[in-house]
């Protein structure tokens, strides 16, 4: 009987080791999982050979921490799952937009990324359109006032009502997964530092987890504590600049303008580990190219404590606010049922009551001594999302004091060898805005056959359109700030 | 005899004012009254942009910054009143209207305000409706340039500004008129001088309510927090500043003179209501240092507290316009 591969995080495998399904059995399996309460954590189509596209179904389980990848051979078109499962949707447009291959049954095969080689259908902008008298359509972007990503914003309204919002992605499309085919090479890893440019060392750790376990090379314990609390604080910087710009968007100017600061405080301590406030440059295949030395730790400790000083000012003084609570509270509602059908990560997710981590589910064995607790709310609303990132800002505090502390005595780096030749790996990180999943395929030179990334963002710009069904208009700017997707790591 | 004109002969109506002032100005004259009341319209005129620039100070001392130069509304304004300005293709005169309108309106009604303790440059029985219309007439240039755009933003901001606008002026007028019950006068320049002496502490409740009801007239209409956010460049949240998003140049240094003067005219009610004056230099300081303090305490609401989500907006208004209302009845009482 055919069985699906089952693999840990960043955790190579034969190709071979993965047996195609026929179709029906494909479909049924997927379906029966996703029903089951698992997650499609990547799905895509990778042409084998001239004549041979095989799709791909990544599915986390994530009681188990482990990841399973079914797999089937398909001509010019499949079942789409979407009508079952709403969390392919967005996968399946992408594979008809990549491979014209058409996913039979699935009700909006609209375009993803508007991409040149598109067949036929991509490139038409047909939106959704409410009908009536008392209904109006706004269109925002993608030249947007602040100086943010551009994306365009397609709501129906009824007065100040929401009844749809659709959005049109795309204008950031570099071609990220194109050019890191036949690699890697000296670029690849600077593209994954600016897939997402505010997720770097998320997405540079991700690579960089996948290249090791593809070419059977463990790093150091002392190189994967500082990627580990290189990632923590950039969660620090980009949750703080957050809930500082959640306080921005209501008016409340004192937490607006302290987080606003505080954030730079920890940009500046990723600088103090690699010398980029970005952490660019800092994670290599094999490590990480910069040690800290004695006093950097001192000095990493002392900014901490100088920057939670200021946030357990600036952050209370928020979530106490009435004015605040009564802008925050049953503002952008997500239930936990939409959350789970489309999918939704990270700190979106936890809001609604999802209780993932991948930090906790899919932590890399042996794991740290750290116990690690998932933070989350049960809302489902704006006050909810700000509350996660608080819960975790302090849960991650504490995270980096322990490892700084504790650091193991190692190399930072250790050579690598060459990639294992036609092998498949999936690497799971928990980035500040969500699971990030990198799929490699090597092929048979041992160069990377086909690279797919999925940055959280994919899986959440679904779920701020769900939030802002019956929503005020003028709460839209609030509620995408709650969910404060990346642009160019959806469209990559 | 028409309802409402015995006003005219009662006393302690317009005349007996006019010879109030004379007794306090040096030479006692009709002409020197003038030129006094000319004086406190040219101290608006002079004067108002310092508002803006006060607040956005003491945002700035709250946020932990230095902040802009208090002058810098000044030199905004004179900025752009150099500028070139580009017009849409698809707009007309009406666009351009707006902002001269903009400014013209709160200009003109100003010469119905009294401060100082003199009597407005123009007063007259039923002024307060020269003054809600000069408003409203501001206000409707303001909403058909912006509907001129055809842009979807304005038009929302058009559609809220209009029904702010349907719940501030009640409280405004309603406000007024309780004044004009308590004193017997029916221009604002009597309402303001009735007021003063122990009168005041006559009416010290009806006062009280009509001052709430008018700041938050005063944070409403200039599009302060917790109505509105000026400070926002989110223009789905916008009510006011949405409305001139296509305004550039010379025309949108009027708009923002205009929203200037507005802000003292505005201010000035509310100031004298709550400190009745009788003129002299005393009076000018107290009544600039009044209004300073209200663009300070504005800037603190503004630094303490978010804005109201949308629809609670129109709920405070309504509760200006009770508060107005309440007064009235206490004032009939």
């Amino acid at each position: 009987m055919k069985s699906r591969l089952t693999l840990r995080n960043a955790e190579a495998a034969p190709l071979k080791a993965i047996e195609p399904f026929g179709a029906g059995a494909f479909a049924e399996r997927i379906q029966r999982d996703l029903k089951a309460g698992y997650r499609l954590i990547s799905f895509f189509a990778h042409k084998a050979s001239s004549h041979t596209t095989r799709l791909y179904a990544v599915i986390a389980y994530d009681d188990d921490g482990l990841i399973r990848v079914a797999a089937t051979n398909v001509a010019d078109s499949f079942e789409s799952l979407t009508p079952d499962t709403p969390q392919a949707h967005l996968f399946e447009r992408e594979i008809f937009e990549q491979t014209g291959i058409i996913p039979k049954g699935h009700p909006w095969r609209k375009p993803v990324r508007f991409i040149a080689a598109a067949p036929e259908e991509a490139g038409v902008m047909k939106f959704h359109r409410v009908e009536g008298a008392a209904i109006h359509e706004v269109a925002v972007g993608p030249v947007h006032a602040g100086i943010i990503e551009p994306g365009h914003f397609r709501f129906q309204c009824e007065g100040e009502t929401v009844l749809h919002l659709e959005m049109a992605l795309g204008y950031q499309h570099r071609g990220i997964e194109r050019a890191l085919k036949d690699g890697p090479d000296k670029r690849s890893i600077h593209y994954m530092e600016t897939a997402a440019g505010d997720t770097t060392v998320g997405h540079a750790t991700a690579w960089c987890q996948a290249l090791e376990s593809l070419a059977g090379v463990d790093i150091s314990f002392r190189a994967r504590a500082i990627r580990e609390i290189a990632l923590e604080l950039e969660r620090l910087a980009n949750h703080v600049g957050d809930i500082g710009a959640l306080a921005g968007d209501i008016g409340f100017l004192p937490t607006a303008a302290w987080c606003g600061r505080l954030r730079g405080d920890f940009l500046n301590m990723t600088a103090v580990l690699c010398g980029n406030r970005f952490g660019r440059g800092l994670i290599r295949p094999g490590g990480v190219a910069f040690d800290i030395a004695k006093p950097q730790v001192a000095d990493i400790l002392n900014r901490l404590d100088e920057a939670y000083e200021g946030l357990d000012t600036a952050v209370p003084m928020l979530f106490d606010s009435p004015s605040v609570l009564s802008r925050f509270e049953e503002t952008g509602r997500l239930s936990i049922h939409h959350a789970v059908d489309l999918g939704l990560v990270g700190p979106a997710a936890r809001a609604c009551g999802i209780e993932h981590d991948v930090r906790k589910n899919f932590a890399r064995r042996p794991e740290p001594s750290t116990r690690f607790t998932i933070s989350t709310c049960n809302t489902g609303d704006v006050l909810a999302r700000g509350m996660v990132r608080w819960l975790e800002i302090q849960r991650s505090i504490a995270y980096v004091r322990d490892r700084i502390r504790s650091l193991p005595d190692d190399a930072t780096m250790r050579p690598m060898k060459a990639l294992r030749p036609a092998h498949f790996t999936v690497s799971l990180v928990e980035g500040w805005r969500g699971e990030i999943c990198h799929t490699v395929i090597t092929g048979a030179d041992g160069k990377l056959a086909a690279c797919k990334v999925v940055d959280p963002s994919f899986h959440n710009w679904m779920g701020l359109a769900a939030a802002m069904r019956g929503q005020q208009i003028s709460d839209f700017p609030l509620c995408n700030k709650s969910f404060n997707l990346s642009y160019c790591g959806h469209d990559l | 005899m028409p309802p409402g004109a015995e006003f005219l002969h009662r006393p302690g109506g317009v005349e007996r004012l006019r010879r109030d002032v004379a007794f306090h100005s040096v030479h006692g004259d009709e002409i020197a009254v003038d030129i006094l009341s000319l004086f406190n319209l040219l101290l608006a005129f002079a004067l108002a942009p310092l508002l803006p620039g006060i607040i956005n100070r003491t945002k700035a001392a709250f946020a932990g910054r230095t902040g802009q130069p208090l002058l810098l509304p000044y030199f905004d304004i004179a900025r752009l009143l150099r500028k070139g300005a580009v017009y849409s293709t698809t707009t007309t005169w009406l666009f351009r209207a707006g902002p001269v309108a903009g400014l013209a309106a709160p200009a003109a009604a100003l010469t119905v305000i009294p401060a100082l303790g003199q009597p407005a440059l123009i007063s007259f029985n039923g002024d307060i409706f020269l003054l809600a219309c000069l408003l409203g007439m501001g206000r409707f240039f303001t909403i058909l340039a912006a509907l001129d755009t055809g842009s979807s933003f304005e038009g929302m901001g058009a559609s809220r500004e209009t029904l702010y606008a349907a719940l501030a002026e009640p409280a405004l007028l309603v406000g007024l008129a309780a004044l004009a019950v308590v004193t017997g006068e029916l221009s604002i320049t009597g309402m303001f001088a009735g007021i003063t002496g122990e009168v005041f502490a006559r009416v010290v409740p009806v006062c009280a309510l009509v001052a709430v009801a008018l700041t938050l007239v005063f944070l409403a209409e200039n599009s302060r927090i917790p109505f509105d956010d000026p400070a926002t460049h989110l223009e789905l949240t916008m009510v006011h500043e949405v409305m001139v998003l296509d305004h550039g140049g010379p025309d949108l240094g009027l708009i923002q003179y205009g929203a200037a003067l507005k802000m003292w005219l505005l201010g000035s009610l509310v100031v004298g209501v709550i400190f009745p004056m009788t003129g002299g230099l005393y009076t000018t300081v107290v009544y600039v240092c009044a209004m300073f303090t209200m663009a300070l305490g504005t800037g603190v609401v503004e630094s303490i507290m978010a804005r109201f989500k949308m629809p609670r907006v129109p709920q405070l208004l309504v509760a200006a316009g009770a508060a107005s209302f309440l007064a009235v009845i206490l004032a009939a009482r």
